[in-house]
């Protein structure tokens, strides 16, 4: 809401500077969004008549002006088309300072000049705020504004202050809210106008139109007024400038004058032309459906019964709150005008312009709900301005059907209960004065209070406690620290914390956390390789997306994993090792709500990186998070991967059931062509809820061993196709009670090793716990182990 | 004979003094003491001397061994200790040159700053409360006072999945969640992605963090709130920090309140931080209306409460002077490595 520093000043006092005004209206609850000063930069420019006009004698286009300023004649060079001897227009004089620079004296081809004649342009003025001047060339004043006047009173230059007005408050959709606001604020009174109707045509409204509610829940209340004799004409400057100012558009005299009581009343009108009117009657009923009203920008809409229509005898002649009808429309032919004021239900407006795409201003209005006391009240200003523009008599009397009469809300004051609330001890003096100054009736005999009609968001003991706390000070409020409360327990659940045992896990094996966003978009499955009819097809579908790309919620990170390392990529950084922990969202069968299952992703490139790094990293993830028992699969069907370069990882969960935990692997090189990847490029995802459900922070002191170890290499030669892991399964199975560890140290091809066999090398360690072994238990062990090997791998003992 | 004795000791001092490495040593060792060595041949010829001179030659011929193994000793801890050096010489390593250990990864900043905030709210025995994202319209918007068709709602440009199913726009479901579920006293804190409708710029991003708080309990006053929030700034963003609230407006929380902080970067006095406001606006703030607490079956006559939200983004670009929010979700590695 814009309002005009001078408009504020018809109803209240404002003696402080704009700066105090503004933080003192800001710390009271009106937040200041912006202030424009449309006299911002002008200095020193003054009306001036020219009394003389001659060519300049080295220059067509120029002319030489003698202008009069009241104090003394200036010479002035110019070269605006449109002046002429006996014009009054604003001149800067020398040392004027202007939006655009200051001026000085200066010789145009020759010819001193003291000063510049100036455009709307050149006083950052526009056409909306100064109609009537010319669209190229020095403004012309109306009139004989007196000479050396400042420009700015001449022509009204105000400051306007922009609030932002929250929900809860469409009274302060309006000047005099603001201003009641101001009052409170300043501590200053706020001024109430007595409005003065005349009523010049006589008659009676009632024998002119009659008024008929049919959904009286939808619109409480309906009043008119008729205005005879009416004459379109454009409106005054001042009202013109007014308008301007608060940012609407000048029409002519009947659509400012309604305008202008919505931005000062806050209560919307609408003007009809009553000749148009069928049966002099005004019907407010909800629309049948598939009626049809042509609204004034030309559009047919289709009304449906949820919306609310002002009808005459016959049909809609306007949407109600939203926009009239063009059946209805006032033209500069009308001559007997119907004036609205009415009190539509918010949530009908609100959804009806939603419906039609149209938000008015008036709608913006209707929407917040409005004080039902102040139709009236606006209808009058309206018809006193009417007859103040001579724009048209106003007809005796208003037609108002009012279906809900407005009652008093009573409500109790407890100021013992308000301190101990806000933690204050506020005197009820004090509140009885901030409360009255809010125009709240109290009554300290009874103790009750009663808010004004325009403050509809009033309705508890709460809101009574903001009003107070708002003008004592919400920095005056003492802080404290629950003190006094039963104490309660800060912690974290098993879940946070293992998250956190996977964030610092990441960070110890050299991964950087990333945050990706969680939208995906339904082309990204085909550059994954997905097939159709995957499951991870089947996502959550975002209904008003920003754009098809984010109109999934993402089933998988890989594609935005492999976006940031293509990002790093891109930018010539030469490798990278990053982390995610993140949700992905499936949709779920016969449920409302998705399954949100938390992701890690790891990913990375570069020399540093490759399959076992990676597996590396989450065997260290498998340690940290106490899970013991697990088994990396080859897995060669994962489209998104390379099938020789994948793995997918299975736990031993508390059901004692081995279970998919995560897939880690080389992407396949289509797909890291997709999304211009290295091509050796590595990445991992795991389904965090099962790796938490398998883990245990439970740890177990075993004591150290007492006697020592025998350890033995054992080499053995294989076919290539024989996996290292299914042979350490083997040792281990075999290696009898005293086998303590097997570790891989080699795995060799070439000479010596016949094509398509390797050489694959174990460090094997026996020990027992309670006495020396000697080189026969080994032996026997060994054996044991060797033969099994021949007899499951093929495999051949290398001397 | 004593004379030979005297000789043989002064012959053998001088030698171990120029004995240049641990073989001649040896070789010098053998050469007096070993059993054809000189000293030892001397003896050998003590059968020769009078009785009379034989304990006295003995005396000094054993005094002589003596100084002679402790001149070997000591020059072969003379030996030891040239060697050593030498080594240590040659084994010079050029310490400025880069480490070696892969370093480990960083946090990013959006964790780090929430780590922070739980942290300071672990401490005060908060607990941390957790929900979805994919949210009903219930719990994000009519169990916190917005009904269908409520003005406030066009504040929040939300994302449905279907009528009644959006993406949360803030983490107040989470509160009616846990509101729903336990009694009071109820101390929470609720991080977590929203998401709101707006195109990603340097200011923006349709998917964002959030910290909110909740505590209800018998006799909570707006007091404990703004002592909350003032021990909060304290805690993020330093000692000195102070807080300014603005009353404002939210459908869930009356009173309501904009809170900002004293400028981290010129303690009020203006700069391009707070553009030269003095103060950041970092989160709104307000006690728990009685229709969120009805709805949530606490009885407002009995119990109040405080709750407040902040933005993790911005926070973290205020603490950081980040001036891209994009930045936060591009991850370039050279702006993770920062942090």
């Amino acid at each position: 809401m814009k309002a005009p520093i001078k408009w504020l000043k018809d109803y209240v006092n404002i003696n402080v500077s704009i700066k105090e005004y503004i933080d003192a209206m800001t710390m009271s609850g009106s937040k200041v969004e912006g202030i424009e000063d449309m006299a911002g930069g002008i200095e020193n420019v003054v009306v001036g008549k020219i009394i003389s006009l001659e060519k300049h004698p080295n220059a067509d286009k120029l002319v030489v002006c003698k202008v009069d300023v009241g104090t003394e004649v200036l010479q002035v060079v110019t070269g605006a088309p449109n002046v002429k001897e006996g014009d009054y227009i604003p001149l800067a004089k020398v040392g004027a300072k202007l939006p655009g620079g200051e001026i000085k004296a200066s010789k145009l081809r020759g010819v001193e000049s003291y000063g510049m004649m100036c455009s709307i342009d050149e006083l950052n003025l526009t056409k909306d705020y100064l109609p009537d001047a010319p669209d190229d060339g020095v403004y012309i004043f109306n009139g004989t504004p007196e000479l050396g006047a400042d420009v700015k009173d001449v022509l009204d230059l105000d400051k306007v202050v922009e609030f932002e007005i929250t929900s809860n408050r469409p009274d302060c959709l309006s000047v005099i809210g603001l201003a009641r606001e101001t009052a409170a604020t300043l501590g200053q009174d706020f001024t109430e106008r007595k409005i003065t109707v005349k009523e010049e045509a006589g008659g009676d409204v009632n024998e002119l139109i009659s008024i008929e509610i049919q959904n009286p829940e939808l619109c409480s209340r309906y009043a008119a007024r008729v205005v005879k004799d009416i004459k379109i004409e454009p409106s005054p400057a001042w009202m013109q400038r007014r308008l301007a100012a608060a940012g609407m558009r000048p029409i002519n005299n009947i659509v400012d004058i309604t305008n202008y009581v919505m931005l000062e009343y806050g209560q919307p009108l609408h003007a009809f032309d009553l000749e148009k009117i069928q049966g002099s009657k005004i019907v407010v009923r909800t629309a049948k459906e598939e009626e049809v009203i042509r609204t004034l920008d030309g559009q047919d809409r289709t009304l449906d019964s949820e919306m609310l229509v002002i009808c005459d005898e016959n049909c809609p002649v306007a949407v109600a709150g939203v926009m009239g009808g063009e059946n209805s429309e006032v033209t500069d032919d009308t001559r007997v005008l119907l004036l609205e004021s009415a009190n539509f239900k918010g949530s009908s407006v609100r959804i009806t312009g939603k419906k039609m795409g149209l938000r008015s201003e008036a709608a913006i209005r209707f929407e917040k709900g409005l004080d039902i006391e102040n139709t009236i009240p606006a209808i009058n200003r309206c018809a006193e301005l009417i007859e103040l523009l001579g724009a048209g008599k106003v007809v005796k009397g208003i037609a108002d059907c009012n279906c809900k009469p407005y009652e008093e809300r009573v409500m109790k004051l407890e100021p013992d209960r308000i301190n101990s609330f806000l933690g204050t001890e506020i005197s009820l003096d004090e509140m009885v004065r901030i409360l009255n100054s809010l125009s709240f009736k109290v009554d300290t005999n009874n103790m009750t209070v009663i808010p004004p009609s325009f403050r509809n968001d009033i309705t508890q003991f709460a809101d009574l406690c903001e009003e107070v706390a708002r003008f004592y000070g919400y920095n005056n409020i003492k802080s404290s620290l629950l003190s006094g409360k039963e104490s309660t327990q800060g912690k974290k659940t098993y879940k946070q914390k293992m998250e956190d045992v996977i964030r610092y896990t990441m960070m110890s094996c050299g991964l950087n956390e990333i945050y990706t966003l969680s939208f995906a978009s339904p082309k990204v499955y085909d550059r994954i390789n997905i097939p159709e009819d995957h499951y991870l097809r089947n996502a959550v579908v975002i209904s008003n997306p920003l754009g098809e790309d984010f109109s999934l919620m993402r089933t998988t990170t890989l594609p935005d994993m492999l976006k940031v390392i293509s990002t790093n990529t891109n930018r010539n950084i030469p490798e990278a090792a990053l982390f995610e922990l993140a949700y992905v969202y499936f949709p779920v069968e016969g449920e409302i709500l998705a399954d949100e299952r938390s992701t890690l992703t790891i990913g990375m490139y570069g020399k540093t990186s490759d399959f076992f790094v990676l597996k590396g990293a989450m065997e260290e993830l498998l340690s940290a998070m106490g899970i013991k028992e697990y088994e990396f699969r080859p897995e060669q069907n994962a489209q998104s991967f390379h099938p020789g370069r994948t793995a997918k990882l299975f736990i031993r969960n508390k059901d004692n059931e081995m279970v998919y935990a995560a897939i880690l692997g080389e992407v396949h090189p289509e797909v890291a062509e997709n999304f211009e990847c290295p091509k050796r490029t590595y990445i991992a995802m795991a389904d965090v809820q099962v790796l938490i459900d398998a883990s245990s922070v439970e740890k177990q002191y075993k004591q150290l061993p007492k006697f020592p170890a025998i350890t033995r290499d054992l080499a053995v030669v294989v076919k290539d196709e024989v996996y290292v892991g299914q042979l350490m399964d083997l040792i281990e199975q075999k290696g009898g009670e005293y086998l303590e560890e097997v570790s891989l140290f080699d795995v060799y091809k070439g000479e010596q090793v016949a094509d398509s066999m390797k050489s694959v090398a174990f460090a094997l360690s026996f020990r027992a716990q309670e006495r020396t072994l000697t080189d026969e238990d080994v032996n026997i062990a060994m054996e044991r182990i060797l033969k099994n090997l021949e007899k499951t791998f093929d495999a051949q003992l290398r001397a | 004979m004593k004379q030979q004795l005297e000789s043989i000791q002064k012959q053998a001092m001088e030698k171990l003094a120029q004995a240049s490495d641990l073989k001649e040593l040896e070789e010098l060792k053998v050469a007096y003491l070993g059993k054809k060595g000189e000293l030892t041949q001397i003896l050998k010829g003590m059968g020769t001397l009078s009785p009379q001179e034989r304990p006295i030659i003995g005396q000094l011929a054993n005094e002589i061994r003596g100084s002679l193994e402790e001149g070997i000793l000591s020059a072969k801890n003379r030996l030891t200790r040239e060697l050593r050096n030498e080594r240590l010489k040659a084994e010079v390593i050029d310490v400025t040159m880069p480490g070696k250990m892969r370093p480990v990864g960083k946090k990013h900043p959006l964790t780090t700053v929430m780590d922070e905030m739980k942290d300071f709210f672990l401490g005060l025995g908060y607990e941390i409360a957790e929900g979805p994202e994919i949210e009903l319209d219930y719990n994000s918007f009519e169990a916190l006072n917005i009904p269908k068709n409520h003005p406030a709602r066009d504040a929040q440009d939300t994302f449905y999945i279907s009528e009644n199913v959006v993406l949360r726009p803030h983490t107040s479901p989470v509160q009616i969640r846990h509101m729903m579920s336990n009694t009071p006293p109820i101390r929470i804190i609720c991080p977590g992605r929203v998401y709101r409708s707006d195109t990603v710029d340097a200011t923006h991003s349709p998917v964002f963090h959030q910290v909110e708080g909740l505590v209800v309990d018998k006799g909570v006053t707006m007091g404990d709130l703004v002592g909350t929030l003032q021990a909060f700034a304290k805690a993020i963003f330093g000692e000195n920090s102070r807080i300014r609230l603005r009353p404002h407006h939210f459908p869930f929380t009356e009173p309501s309140a904009e809170v900002d902080v004293s400028c981290w970067g010129c303690d009020c006095s203006g700069c391009r931080i707070c553009k030269g406001e003095g103060w950041v606006e970092i989160l709104g703030a307000g006690m728990v209306h009685p229709n969120v607490l009805r709805e949530c079956k606490i009885d407002p006559d009995i119990y109040s409460g405080f709750a407040f939200g902040v933005g993790v983004e911005r926070i973290t670009m205020g603490k950081y002077g980040i001036d891209d929010m994009r930045l936060l979700f591009e991850n370039d590695v050279r702006f993770l490595k920062q942090f």
